[in-house]
């Protein structure tokens, strides 16, 4: 066991509504979604007209470019609506469940025996390879590629972040096969960062590993930490990660042999009067979760944490793969003097307001964005909470005047959004740093394909 | 509160797109932000964002500058009187001081304000805070007696040469207080290099005639180390420190001085980095003159250097402005030990221009991207390297 790697820079926002250690009970609903927008860069084509039954892993839609990747119902019932946006863009697809969850009757391979293009057939074909992502650019894995070297975390330091130690407590067969099913399509040693701060019985020993530990504030947790940290990618490789709960799930796939896509997540967030954990299927939809469950009424409702995750309806649908739903207050008053106060109950990385005097205080934050947006004035901020090898904001500066070299100079294909969300987070300037970064990535990964 | 936040919102609609007063939008939306913190609330990305912002910034740069400022304004009134032949009293000498600062400050708000109003408006921009803390720092870098009408012009040329026509607030190369400073110093050198101009009403002729006002900075280089006021009373290293010296409003207290550092590095504010590597700067080249001295400034021992002058006030408040200074953390520290070692080699073996912090600083300032340049390079030919040996 070698010595843990220590984050030393980075950042805890401590905020109210951490998960309790329990399981909450709720319905499962009737409507569920499937969010083309969940994804980077697909162009998705539906397949699934409305009014016509599906089942369990039916595919709904795939993508354009690579058709063999499908995206699959969670649920069988009726295809009841597809929503569209501006310039027929496809947002939702809209299904009603009959309960019965049917699942479809595909061949699964036998992971111990059968070659890698049957594995990952079997993935592309029951809806699971989109589980599976690639850097650089933060996309869906390219399923003719092999990538350079593969990445796990079996933490998240995200504020208000699920515990997975809790939620895959009971999974350690489902976690041994899904490592040895990456193993097998990768050909790869599966990088494997354990916090070091905590027991990990349930991670310690799966097959195919090398066992890095951190410790650290986040984001110590995120994968681009800890790739950065051993093996930063280089221009021209590939990296792929999975979440690990995904990861247990496509163990679970190729162990009961039963497409399955219910998955634990997080119910958290100051406005939440529980928090708990929740059984849910992706594009469940958010109503029956938050049911009685809210502490007011108008709150933001997010399907991930509070730094990365997308904002939802209160009866909107759970993304595809996000381990937490976060309820936090709407920012959307005055204040009066609000610079000027002392600021016992407002949260910063500085210490310009006086709520410093208090750590280990826990607080309600809400989506104002206490400022308006300003060139850059101070410097030095992103860097403070960017563990990562870059120059944080000269990479920011890149993409926003769209300098190619410089972006591929200063490190853009170490990076994804969720990398520099504390720089967001923390900008004096309230620069919009995650959009600015995606944007960017976006951009490239067209210049280059 | 919400009767003010209903006044406000009945007259919103006039400065809005379409409404009779369209074009004051931004001096509007000025006031508005002033007065409330906006409802604009998270739309893309981190949907929780730092109670920091660009006013509260700037305000606590404020609050840091309040110590020198109040003694800056009793200083005043205490030289005024000394040079009077007079013995000074607490309260007439705040009340002189007051009375020569307050409008200083007014002439430089006014006039720098009018400016960034005016280009935010043209520009359709909201409008920046970034003047709020230079209107302050150019009175404190004033000499008591500057007349009205060159704070003005060199307010107005800070901000328009200084700032605006690099793009504002952010985009400048120079820091625009010490440019209004600099320009004043080059603009009229007779005026701001003399012995009169820092005692309040020395100019005019109000004070004795056998008074001298000179600096410790200007005994200094004329070859006099063992420094004095005018009335022939001793300068001991005490007086430096607690500031009843003569010399620019804000830069005399070095416990002010202090105070407000201690506001700066506390509230994560100022940069730390800075101004400890423009100290050692400052104090290693105080060391090599003081080895290869051969006349008596030459022979000041090192740390008598950062009590004259400017020194201390251009590191705490001037060198560590974050648009100017360098932007990388090793950056910050080359550039804020280059001031430091420069303003001390200016000071001492340019005769012609004491002032060398000041000069310095804004050297700096220019080589402070190159130094950026130069850092950032090294994170990209490692990025390279490690992508030619994989």
């Amino acid at each position: 066991m070698g010595k843990p790697i220590k984050v030393r820079r980075g950042l805890n926002i401590p905020l109210k509504g951490d998960a309790e250690k329990q399981i909450i009970d709720v319905s499962p609903g009737k409507l569920y979604a499937l969010k083309p927008t969940d994804f980077h860069g697909i162009r998705p084509k539906v397949v699934a007209k409305p009014d016509t039954a599906v089942k369990v892993g039916t595919s709904v839609y795939y993508d354009k470019f690579h058709p063999e990747v499908q995206f699959c119902s969670p649920v069988s019932g009726i295809v009841k609506e597809i929503v569209r946006g501006e310039k027929r863009k496809l947002l939702e697809i809209i299904i009603e469940s009959d309960g019965k969850q049917e699942p479809e009757t595909y061949e699964i391979s036998d992971y111990q025996k059968s070659e890698s293009v049957d594995i990952i057939k079997t993935l592309l074909q029951t809806g699971f390879w989109p589980m599976i992502s690639q850097r650089p650019y933060g996309v869906i894995a390219d399923p003719e590629t092999k990538p350079d070297f593969v990445f796990v975390s079996t933490f998240d330091s995200a504020p208000l972040a699920p515990d997975f130690n809790f939620i895959l407590e009971n999974m350690q067969e489902e976690l041994e096969g899904g490592m040895k099913v990456l193993y097998k399509i990768t050909g790869k040693e599966i990088n494997l960062g354990l916090n070091a701060k905590v027991e990990n019985a349930l991670f310690e020993n799966l097959p195919h590993t090398i066992i890095n530990r951190f410790e650290g504030p986040h984001p110590a947790g995120n994968v681009g930490t800890q790739i950065n940290a051993i093996r930063p990618i280089n221009k021209g490789e590939i990296c792929w990660t999975v979440n690990i709960q995904n990861l247990a799930m496509i163990g679970r796939l190729f162990l009961t042999k039963q497409i399955n896509f219910s998955r634990t997540i997080a119910l958290t967030g100051s406005e939440s009067a529980q928090t708990g954990y929740v059984k849910v299927l992706p594009g469940q939809s958010a109503k029956e979760i938050l049911n009685s469950r809210l502490s007011q009424d108008n709150v933001r409702v997010i399907s991930g944490n509070p730094l990365t995750g997308k904002q939802i309806d209160k009866d909107g649908y759970l993304s595809f793969q996000e381990n937490q739903i976060c309820v936090i207050p709407e920012g959307d008053y005055y204040e009066l003097f609000g610079w000027l106060m002392p600021g016992f109950k407002k949260f910063s990385f500085s210490r310009a307001y006086f709520s410093w005097l208090m750590p280990g205080k826990k607080y309600r934050l809400d989506t104002n964005y206490h400022g308006g947006e300003r060139a850059y004035v101070l410097t030095g901020e992103y860097e403070k909470v960017c563990p990562l090898d870059i120059y944080p904001q000269q990479l920011i500066k890149a993409c926003m005047i769209k300098d190619i070299d410089k972006m591929e100079q200063l490190g853009i294909y170490e990076v994804i959004e969720e990398d520099m969300a504390l720089c967001e987070f923390v900008c004096t300037s309230k620069t919009e740093v995650q959009s600015v970064l995606r944007e960017s990535l976006d951009m490239l990964r067209k210049e280059m394909s | 509160m919400s009767k003010l936040r209903r006044t406000v919102d009945k007259i919103k609609p006039h400065f809005q797109k379409g409404g009779k007063f369209e074009k004051l939008h931004s001096t509007f939306d000025a006031f508005e932000t002033m007065l409330f913190v906006s409802n604009h609330t998270t739309k893309s990305g981190a949907h929780i964002r730092d109670a920091m912002d660009m006013k509260r910034t700037m305000l606590v740069v404020i609050i840091a500058l309040v110590p020198s400022l109040l003694f800056g304004i009793y200083n005043t009134g205490h030289q005024h009187f000394l040079a009077m032949g007079e013995n000074p009293e607490f309260w007439p000498a705040v009340w002189y001081g007051l009375l020569k600062v307050l409008p200083i400050i007014i002439v430089s708000y006014v006039v720098g304000l009018a400016i960034e109003f005016t280009f935010a408006q043209i520009r359709g921009h909201e409008v920046n805070e970034g003047f709020l803390v230079s209107g302050f720092l150019i009175p404190l870098i004033m000499p008591a007696d500057v007349p009205l009408w060159m704070v003005a012009v060199a307010t107005a040329f800070a901000v328009i040469i200084g700032k605006e026509v690099f793009g504002g607030t952010g985009m400048n190369i120079l820091n625009p207080a010490l440019t209004a400073r600099a320009f004043l110093f080059f603009a009229y050198p007779a005026w701001m290099s003399g012995d009169k101009v820092w005692i309040g009403g020395m100019v005019d002729g109000q004070t004795l005639d056998a008074f001298s006002g000179a600096t410790p900075l200007a005994q200094a280089a004329a070859g006099n180390t063992g420094f004095s006021l005018g009335n022939g009373a001793g300068i001991d290293t005490m007086d430096m420190i607690i500031g009843n010296i003569p010399g620019s409003i804000g830069e005399t207290s070095k416990i002010a001085i202090l105070i407000g550092a201690a506001i700066l590095i506390i509230t994560r504010v100022g940069s730390l980095r800075i101004m400890l590597s423009m100290l050692a700067g400052g104090i290693s080249m105080g060391l090599i003159l003081n080895a290869f001295a051969v006349n008596p400034f030459m022979e000041i021992p090192w740390w008598e250097h950062l009590l004259i002058g400017s020194f201390l006030f251009g590191m705490v408040f001037m060198a560590t402005d974050p648009v100017t200074a360098s932007q990388t953390a090793k950056g910050k520290v080359i550039y804020g030990f280059l001031v430091g070692f420069l303003a001390i080699l200016i000071r001492v073996l340019n005769p012609a221009y004491p002032e060398g912090t000041m000069l310095a600083i804004l050297l700096m300032n220019v080589f402070a991207p190159l130094i950026d340049h130069y850092v950032v390079q090294g994170n990209i030919k490692k990025r390279m390297k490690r992508l030619k040996t994989t």
